[in-house]
C-alpha cells in the first residue's frame, strides 16, 4: 500500500480526481509508460508533476492500439520493445506515488486488463496508487465487467464520447464518474491542425444532464489550441505532441516536455 | 451486457467514435434482411453474378486413394473471383449501398477478399480502398495487381507484423476518421457486432447447399464437414446450417504454421487463450499480459492471431472440433489434390483438404466427409514454386 504524504508542491495529501478540476482548467497530460524506458516514464511524472499538470495520465502499452495514430503506436512499440510490462508500470506508480500528489489513471486497452484478470488488474491499480483507467475500446455497453471491479477498489473507470456519440451522450453522461474524456475529433489518435467544433457541442451536451468535468482530448497539440478549448472545457487532454517529443529526443527528452508541458499550463492557466 | 454475444464470446469492444457505425449497420441489417426485395436482388446476384449454387463434387479418385470415408469437395473455388469471399461481400456491399454508403474499404490477407470488395465495388459503382500488410502484398503480388485492375487503391501497412492482423488494425482506424459514406466491408466472422453475425448469415448459404447437394446424392446427412479456419468465415459459413444436426461433426483446420511446439504459428484454438480485440471477445494466440502475438503461416489467409467468436463458442460448447495442421501438410495436401483430382486449392484450402487425408482412411467406407475448398489456388502457385525451392517467372 502506498502512504500518501505531504507532497512537493504543498498540497494536501488527497488523491481524487475532482481535485484536478478544482483550481480552474486542468492540464492533463498523457505519456506512453516505458517509453523509451522505465526510468525516462519515471523523470516524465516528476517532471509533468512540477510543470503544473493536475492529473496525469499513463498509456500501458499494447501490441496493437487500434485507436491511436502513428506517434502513439510508435510509443506503444518502443516501450514493449523495451520490455515495459503493467507489473513494471505498477511497480513504478508505487514508488512516485508519495511524491506526485495529483491523480494518475492508467489508459490502456482492454486485452491487457482482460488477460492479466480484472479483479487483480483493478487491486493492483488500487495498491499502486492508481486512481482511476481509461479503456478506449471498452464501450458503455461492454463496461459493466470492469465497472463492477473498478468500484469495488474505488478506482473511476472513466467514460468516453465522441462527436458520433450524439443521442448516446445523455446516458454515457447520466452513468459517468470523475470526469468525461471527450473525444475531439472522429479517427484515431494524433496532432490537428485545425480543431473542430464538435467538442463544444459534447460539452454543452454533457452539461444538459450533468456537472461532471468534461476533458477534451484527441489533436490538442499547441498552446493555442490548449487555450481555445479550455475556453470550454474544463480540462485539456495533451498526448500525441508530448510523446512525439519523447519519440524524437529518446532519454533525453525530459527538459523539452518539461517546457512544452510549461507552456500549455500557462495557456490554460486564468482562463 | 452488450449485445452479439455466442455465450460469453462476441460483442462490441470498440472505441466509442465507432459505435454509432457499428449501430447503424446492425439496424440497417436487421431491416434489410427481412426486406424480401434484398433477398431478391441478393439472391440474383449470387446466382447469376457468382455463379451459385457451387458444386458439390464427390471426389471419387481421393476418395479410392484414402479407401476410407467418401469424399465431397463443396466447391467454392468455382465461385465469380475464385473463392467463398464473394459471397460476404456481395450481400454486405448491397447492404452499404442500402445504407447510402458511397465507399467500400476492406482489409485483406490473402487478397481473396480484396479482390472480390474490388470486384463488388466496380459492379456497383462504389469507390474501394483496400488495406493489405506490406509482407502479404509481396506474398500476393497478382492478387494486387488483380485489385488495381478493378479499379481499387490498395494501401500497404507497415506496422506490426505487417500481415492480416494489421491489415484490420488499419482498416478500423480508417473507418473511425470516415464513417459517413463509407462502409468498413469486413471479410471474415470476427470483429464487433453486428460483423460476426451478418458475414456468417451471408456465408451460410454453403451448408444450406451442401445439405440439398448432399441430399440429392446420399439421401442423408454427411457424417463430417471439415473447412479451414483463419477467421473462420467459410467454416462457418459450411457449418451454420449444422449445428442443430448433432450427428455430423464438425471440424476446423486452423494453422499450425512450422508446428505447433514453435512460435511460427496461427493455431489460435490449440495455443491461444480467451481476450478481448478487434471488437470481440474471443481466442488470440498472445502472451501472458495480453500482447497479441505475432502469428505465422504459409497461408496469408489464415495468418490471423484471432478466430471468429462463434467459433469460440462453438468449440467451448464441443460442437465443434479444431484441428491444427502445419504449412508441410497443407502444401502436401496442394499437390495431392492437383495430381489426384485436377483440382489446385488456395493454400488456406489444403489446409482442410491436409485434415481430410489423415482423417478419411480412418473412417469406414459407409461415412461421408464433405470438405469445404474455400477457394483456388492460383495465386498460390508462385509461392509454393518459391516453398519448394523451384524458380518460376510470373
Amino acid at each position: 500500500m502506498w502512504q500518501p504524504s505531504q507532497d512537493i508542491r504543498g498540497y494536501p495529501s488527497v488523491s481524487k480526481i475532482s481535485q484536478a478540476f478544482s483550481a480552474g482548467k486542468a492540464f492533463i497530460p498523457f505519456i506512453t509508460g516505458g517509453d523509451p524506458d522505465i526510468k525516462t516514464t519515471e523523470k516524465l511524472l516528476y517532471a509533468l508533476y512540477e510543470a503544473g499538470a493536475d492529473l496525469i495520465e499513463i498509456g500501458i502499452p499494447f501490441s496493437d492500439p487500434i485507436a491511436e495514430g502513428p506517434v502513439i503506436e510508435a510509443a506503444d512499440e518502443r516501450a514493449l520493445r523495451a520490455g515495459c510490462t503493467v507489473e513494471k508500470l505498477f511497480d513504478l506508480v508505487s514508488r512516485v506515488r508519495a511524491d506526485i500528489n495529483i491523480p494518475l489513471l492508467f489508459m490502456t486497452y482492454y486485452n491487457p486488463i482482460f488477460v492479466y484478470g480484472t479483479s487483480k488488474f483493478t487491486k493492483c491499480c488500487a495498491e499502486s496508487g492508481i486512481d482511476g483507467i481509461i479503456v478506449p475500446d471498452l464501450p458503455f455497453e461492454e463496461r459493466d465487467e470492469l465497472l463492477e471491479p473498478c468500484i469495488a477498489q474505488g478506482l473511476k473507470l472513466i467514460s468516453l464520447i465522441a462527436p458520433t456519440s450524439k443521442d448516446r451522450i445523455e446516458t454515457i453522461a447520466q452513468n459517468s464518474d470523475g470526469f468525461i474524456y471527450c473525444v475531439s475529433s472522429i479517427g484515431v489518435t494524433g496532432e490537428r491542425h485545425a480543431l473542430d467544433e464538435s467538442a463544444r457541442h459534447m460539452v454543452a451536451q454533457v452539461r444538459l444532464v450533468t456537472d461532471i468535468p468534461c476533458a477534451v482530448g484527441f489533436g490538442i497539440s499547441t498552446a493555442a489550441q490548449a487555450r481555445k478549448v479550455a475556453e470550454f472545457a474544463d480540462g485539456v487532454i495533451v498526448g500525441s505532441a508530448i510523446v512525439r517529443l519523447v519519440g524524437e529526443y529518446g532519454q533525453d527528452c525530459v527538459a523539452p516536455v518539461s517546457q512544452f508541458a510549461e507552456e500549455i499550463k500557462q495557456a490554460i492557466t486564468d482562463i | 451486457m452488450g449485445k452479439g454475444k455466442f455465450g460469453i464470446f462476441g460483442g462490441q469492444y470498440v472505441p466509442e467514435t465507432l459505435m454509432s457505425a457499428i449501430l447503424e449497420l446492425e439496424q440497417a441489417y436487421m431491416y434489410w434482411s427481412a426486406n424480401q426485395g434484398f433477398t431478391d436482388e441478393l439472391n440474383d446476384l449470387l446466382a447469376r453474378y457468382a455463379g451459385r449454387p457451387s458444386l458439390l463434387y464427390f471426389a471419387r479418385k481421393m476418395t479410392a486413394s484414402l479407401g476410407g470415408a467418401k469424399i465431397y469437395l463443396k466447391r467454392e473455388d468455382l465461385n465469380h473471383t475464385g473463392s467463398h469471399k464473394i459471397n460476404n461481400v456481395l450481400g454486405q456491399a448491397l447492404l452499404a449501398k442500402k445504407m447510402g454508403k458511397c465507399r467500400l474499404i476492406a482489409e485483406t490477407g490473402a487478397g481473396q477478399h480484396g479482390v472480390a470488395v474490388a470486384t463488388a465495388a466496380a459492379l456497383m459503382d462504389m469507390e474501394c480502398e483496400v488495406y493489405m500488410g506490406q509482407e502479404d502484398m509481396e506474398r500476393q503480388a497478382l492478387n494486387v495487381y488483380r485489385m488495381e485492375l478493378l479499379g481499387a487503391k490498395v494501401n500497404p501497412v507497415t506496422t506490426g507484423t505487417a500481415t492480416l492482423k494489421d491489415a484490420v488494425n488499419a482498416t478500423m482506424r480508417e473507418w473511425a476518421g470516415r464513417m459517413t459514406d463509407t462502409h468498413y466491408c469486413l471479410g471474415s466472422v470476427v470483429g464487433p457486432h453486428p460483423f460476426p453475425t451478418i458475414v456468417r448469415d451471408f456465408q451460410a448459404v454453403i451448408g444450406r447447399e451442401i445439405k440439398e447437394q448432399i441430399y440429392a446424392v446420399e439421401g442423408r446427412l454427411p457424417d463430417t464437414i471439415i473447412a479451414c479456419v483463419g477467421g473462420g468465415s467459410n467454416a462457418i459459413g459450411s457449418f451454420y446450417e449444422f449445428i442443430e444436426n448433432e450427428s455430423v461433426e464438425l471440424v476446423g483446420c486452423e494453422a499450425a504454421g512450422k508446428g505447433v511446439d514453435t512460435p511460427e504459428n496461427a493455431a489460435t484454438i490449440t495455443n491461444g487463450s480467451v481476450g478481448v480485440f478487434h471488437g470481440m471477445k474471443t481466442y488470440f494466440c498472445q502472451d501472458e499480459f495480453g500482447q497479441i502475438a505475432p502469428v505465422y503461416s504459409i497461408s496469408a489467409g489464415l495468418d490471423y492471431p484471432g478466430i471468429g467468436p462463434e467459433h469460440a463458442s462453438l468449440f467451448e460448447q464441443k460442437r465443434a472440433r479444431y484441428a491444427p495442421i502445419t504449412d508441410t501438410e497443407a502444401v502436401a495436401a496442394f499437390e495431392y489434390l492437383a495430381k489426384t483430382e485436377g483440382i489446385i486449392p488456395a493454400i488456406e484450402s489444403a489446409h482442410a483438404v491436409a485434415y481430410a487425408l489423415k482423417y478419411a482412411p480412418m473412417l469406414g467406407r459407409d461415412k461421408t466427409i464433405v470438405v469445404t475448398l474455400s477457394g483456388r489456388g492460383d495465386k498460390d502457385v508462385a509461392a509454393i514454386a518459391r516453398y519448394k525451392g523451384v524458380s518460376v517467372s510470373e
